[in-house]
């Protein structure tokens, strides 16, 4: 780095050149430019899996593939877009984002940062690297429920478990960071309770983080043991419990579940206010709602687990506290719809898929409700409905907001503003695309379908065809998405420092593009 | 395949725009089923979606009429109110009056479900990877039931016939009128039994037994289908669940039948079967029990599933061989068939093994041995 530092001239140090400027960058913008980039190539992986599936599921009978290979899909598909691309998408936005709107000039620890970033190829590298090995990629479902993921695994279980721990490592370093930043680094006058949202949502997460990624590391080491040390934690035949393993892994899970959208909240509560023009109408009330949904994911975990055989006051203890996530939920939907009631609104694309986060995410979380009713849970449970559910609370919820995201702050990161055309013809096939592949799932897993199945019976072949269709349209559209951030990189349809006539907060304070130090002096927050 | 698969895409594009009544037959919601308890189910179902559709409808429209009236380009100034305790107090108390609402009649139905207090029969259930056993508590009725299904129809070789993948060789048979108690367990990984009409999923878990329960009305005898719904390995969605309810009258007939044919099947043991016979019938068991796994032509699958072919167990020492195929090798997917297969099926299928596919032995395995094995 020192030449770097004794490269410049002016007081103001630009990038090195050529590859080892990534390599050893400690800059947020470039790490969080990385993320990014990595988050997207996990979603083309992950998303080329899920149409390898959908093509599968295009009609009854095995054409394509084999049942082995459909559940190494299903497996991988799953945990490249939880791990490998969503999580890493945000972590890239508050890479770019948070010193960005605290005031700060970097992130507090930069060469951790660095480190957590660079671990995530290596953990994907090796988890991908499974397929071609003779035993297959792992094949037991993104849950991995024991004993199917120990005593009846491929031996690429423990390169998987190594991944996860990768990951967990990165994660938490990414968290610790994060909380580091915002805790230490904000400009004078910026209190707690006068941080964005976008900050506010990611400092709970982080805090989830720290929590649950333990969590999910003694799991899998406890799997690890069982394997290759002759344990029997989950092994009922050496007195273990196979029950146990879901326990501690959902109490990792649910609150990951919130780790992928809690951010999100935070980005749609930025872009609102933006093109409705009015203030976001209950700040307070949307920080403790985040507050609370967070403090609620511990105590949810076993609604994933009411067709185990739990006792009754056990069932309904989950069920009543399942059911309160929707009070805080609804608060930030009604701020939310109250943002905009009586603004002056227009729809630039970032607006558009906010709105459509706004409404798809609902949906989900209504399916959410239905699910949280632990007696028809026995119907819906491990069936196609569950799949349409969080399909719809990770794809148009989570992804949405990224995307949403990404458009929105993309001028200050390039100093260039995007195609708007092209901008919105993405948004348009992607809520069409989004909504002819999973709305139909409702119905296929209402009527039956259990989910992770190669085929199926003919009563549900027209809905599956359909939402094979719907994938297509779904998965292509996001090419155009890849064309319309190159060009914006390239283009020069130069960004004012404000971007969005709307926009409030110190980020647009900031010249576009944005320096490569954001605040070399701390701002004034009045 | 291409033109198959363009006939499909237009008969899926017509139906979703054409016909209406279509969409009616394809199935969108939750069957309401035959037991009270599916039907209380089912009911808690609609009112709750019901609600979430109210809420959806309100809400929603409150944005539809922003996103319509208050628009920049129709001139919408913006106010700039923000922060209303009221309102805020209301969009917590009224969801969560309408959470309590929910949560009465989910709890008294989830209380039914629970008490599986006075069954008159108690049936144990084990799942296997991939298969489900039932065993007639107290009766001597044990039997596996497997996917009826044939590879043909899977590789659309052959036309798929009505209830395609959900059809097993033996159905399970309860009466009607009667409170059954199912006891679900598992041996390998974990399952999960689930019978859509009846609303009675739950799943089988190794080392665990739990308990749930149906009481099929009088008058509703019938067939009901359904399939495993955990993740169980490779062949988790060709592991279906048949039940035949029947009346109590025929429950009984059933009962006896089976009984009787378990007698005259010890005395077929007894006969002598001939090396082809054997090789004919073992060429079936095979196909049906064993080929998921150690492949159509013996060849194995990846890592974890030997090939048979050239097997040191196939071509070596009769008695081991007999001995892995009854009592499987704990610890791995290679399962127990003692129970599963009788004494004709277990000598044919290891008589065949011994001599399919250029396992050329010669040896010809007789029931007597398998019963001889079966006593040591
Ligand atoms: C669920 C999958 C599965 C099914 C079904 C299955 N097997 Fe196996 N079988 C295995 C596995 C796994 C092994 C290897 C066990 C070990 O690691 O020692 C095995 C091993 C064997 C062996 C010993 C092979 C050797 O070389 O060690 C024989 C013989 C055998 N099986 C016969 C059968 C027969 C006969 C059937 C049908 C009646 C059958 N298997 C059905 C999974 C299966
Ligand atoms: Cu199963």
């Amino acid at each position: 780095m020192t030449s770097v530092v004794t490269s410049h001239e002016d007081g103001h140090h630009g990038p090195a050149k050529g590859l080892m400027r990534w390599v050893l960058t400690t800059n947020h913008k470039d790490i969080g430019t990385m993320y990014l980039w990595f988050s997207f190539t996990m979603l083309l992986i992950g998303g080329a899996m899920a149409l390898i599936i959908r093509a599968e599921l295009f009609e009854p009978g095995m054409q394509l593939i084999e049942p082995e290979f459909f559940n190494q899909m299903t497996t991988m598909h799953g945990l490249i877009m939880v791990f490998g691309a969503i999580m890493p998408a945000f972590v890239g936005l508050a890479n770019w984002l948070v010193p960005m709107m605290v005031g700060a000039p970097d992130m507090a620890l930069p060469r951790m940062n660095n480190l957590s970033f660079w671990i995530l190829p290596f953990a994907f590298g090796m988890l991908i690297l499974t397929l071609f090995s003779e035993a297959g990629a792992p094949n037991f479902g993104w849950t991995f429920y024991a004993p199917l993921s120990t005593t009846y695994a491929p031996s690429s279980v423990t390169f998987f478990i190594f991944g996860v721990h990768l990951m967990g490592i990165s994660s938490i370093m990414g968290a610790i960071n994060i909380i580091a930043t915002i805790l230490n680094m904000r400009a004078p006058g910026m209190t707690l309770m006068k941080m964005p949202l976008f900050v506010w949502t990611w400092l709970i997460t982080a805090y989830l983080l720290i929590a649950v990624m333990p969590v999910l590391a003694g799991v899998v080491t406890m799997m690890l043991m069982d394997i290759h040390f002759g344990t029997s934690f989950f092994n009922a035949a050496g007195g273990g419990d196979p029950v146990l393993f879901q326990h501690v892994f959902w109490f990792f899970g649910h609150p990951e579940v919130y780790i992928m959208i809690l951010p999100a909240f935070g980005i749609v509560s930025q872009i609102i206010p933006t093109f409705a023009r009015k203030p976001l109408f209950g700040y307070a009330s949307m920080v403790y709602a985040t507050a609370s949904i967070a403090f609620l994911s511990f105590i949810v975990w076993a609604h994933h687990m009411f067709t185990v055989g739990l006792p009754l006051a056990t069932e309904l203890f989950f069920m009543y506290a399942t059911m309160l996530i929707a009070i805080p939920t609804g608060v930030k939907v009604f701020n939310w719809v109250s943002t905009m009631f009586r603004g002056s609104m227009t729809f630039e694309t970032p607006m558009l898929f906010a709105l459509a986060f706004v409404v798809l995410f609902t949906i989900g979380g209504f399916s959410g409700l239905m699910l949280a009713i632990a007696p028809a849970d026995f119907q819906y449970h491990d069936t196609y409905f569950v799949v349409a559910h969080f399909h719809y609370v990770l794809v148009p919820g989570a992804l949405f907001a990224i995307i949403a995201g990404v458009y929105y702050w993309i001028p200050k990161w390039c100093g260039n503003y995007y195609n708007e055309t092209l901008g919105k013809w993405h948004f348009w096939l992607s809520f069409i695309g989004v909504n002819i592949t999973f709305f139909p799932m409702h119905f296929v897993g209402l009527a039956g379908m259990p989910r992770r199945i190669p085929d199926y019976a003919l009563q549900f072949a027209d809905f599956n065809a359909v939402a094979s269709v719907g994938a297509f349209i779904f998965g292509f559209s996001q090419l155009l998405f890849l064309y319309i951030v190159i060009t914006t990189i390239r283009g020069n349809n130069k960004a004012s420092a404000e971007v969005w006539e709307g926009a409030e907060g110190l980020e647009w304070t900031l010249e576009s593009p944005a320096p490569y130090h954001s605040f070399s002096e701390p701002p004034e927050v009045k | 395949m291409i033109s198959r698969t363009g006939l499909r895409l237009s008969s899926v594009i017509t139906a979703m725009f054409v016909s209406q009544s279509a969409a009616a037959e394809w199935g969108l919601n939750m069957p309401q089923g035959v037991t009270e308890v599916s039907q209380s189910i089912y009911d808690l179902h609609m009112l709750i979606f019901w609600i979430c559709v109210w809420i959806g409808v309100l809400v929603f429209g409150v944005m539809f009429y922003s996103i319509y009236k208050h628009r920049k380009s129709k001139g919408a100034e913006p106010s700039k109110f923000h922060e209303s305790l009221t309102l805020e107090l209301l969009w917590t108390a009224i969801p969560t009056l309408i959470l309590i609402l929910m949560a009465i009649p989910a709890t008294s139905t989830l209380v039914k479900m629970y008490d599986a207090s006075d069954a008159q029969i108690d049936i144990k259930i084990t799942g296997y990877q991939w298969k489900w056993e039932y065993d007639y508590l107290g009766e001597d009725v044990r039997f596996f039931s497997n996917l009826a299904t044939s590879k043909d129809e899977i590789y659309n070789k052959q036309e798929k016939g009505e209830n395609y993948l959900l059809e097993v060789d033996r159905e399970m048979v309860i009466p009607t009128g009667v409170k059954v108690r199912f006891l679900l367990t598992a041996a390998d990984v974990i399952h999960a039994w689930w019978v859509p009409e009846f609303a009675v999923k739950k799943d089988a878990i190794p080392g665990y037994v739990n308990e749930m329960w149906v009481n099929v009305p009088v008058g509703k005898e019938g067939i009901y289908r359904g399939q495993c719904a955990e993740l169980c390995g490779v062949d988790h969605g060709f592991m279906p669940v048949v039940v035949r309810a029947v009346s109590q009258d025929d429950y009984r007939a059933w009962l006896a039948e089976q009984v009787a044919a378990k007698a005259a099947e010890a005395a077929a043991a007894l006969g002598d079967f001939s090396h082809e016979e054997l090789m004919t019938k073992g060429a079936e068991v095979y196909a049906s029990r064993c080929a998921a796994c150690h492949g159509q032509n013996g060849e194995g699958m990846g890592t974890v599933f030997p090939a048979l072919k050239d097997s040191a167990v196939a071509l070596g020492d009769v008695q081991k061989h007999i001995d892995v195929v009854l009592n499987g090798t704990p610890g791995t997917a290679m399962q127990a068939f003692a129970a599963q297969l009788n004494d004709v099926e277990l000598a044919a299928v290891v008589t065949f093994e011994r001599n399919a596919w250029g396992n050329d032995t010669g040896d010809t395995v007789t029931p007597k041995q398998i019963i001889d094995a079966r006593n040591q």
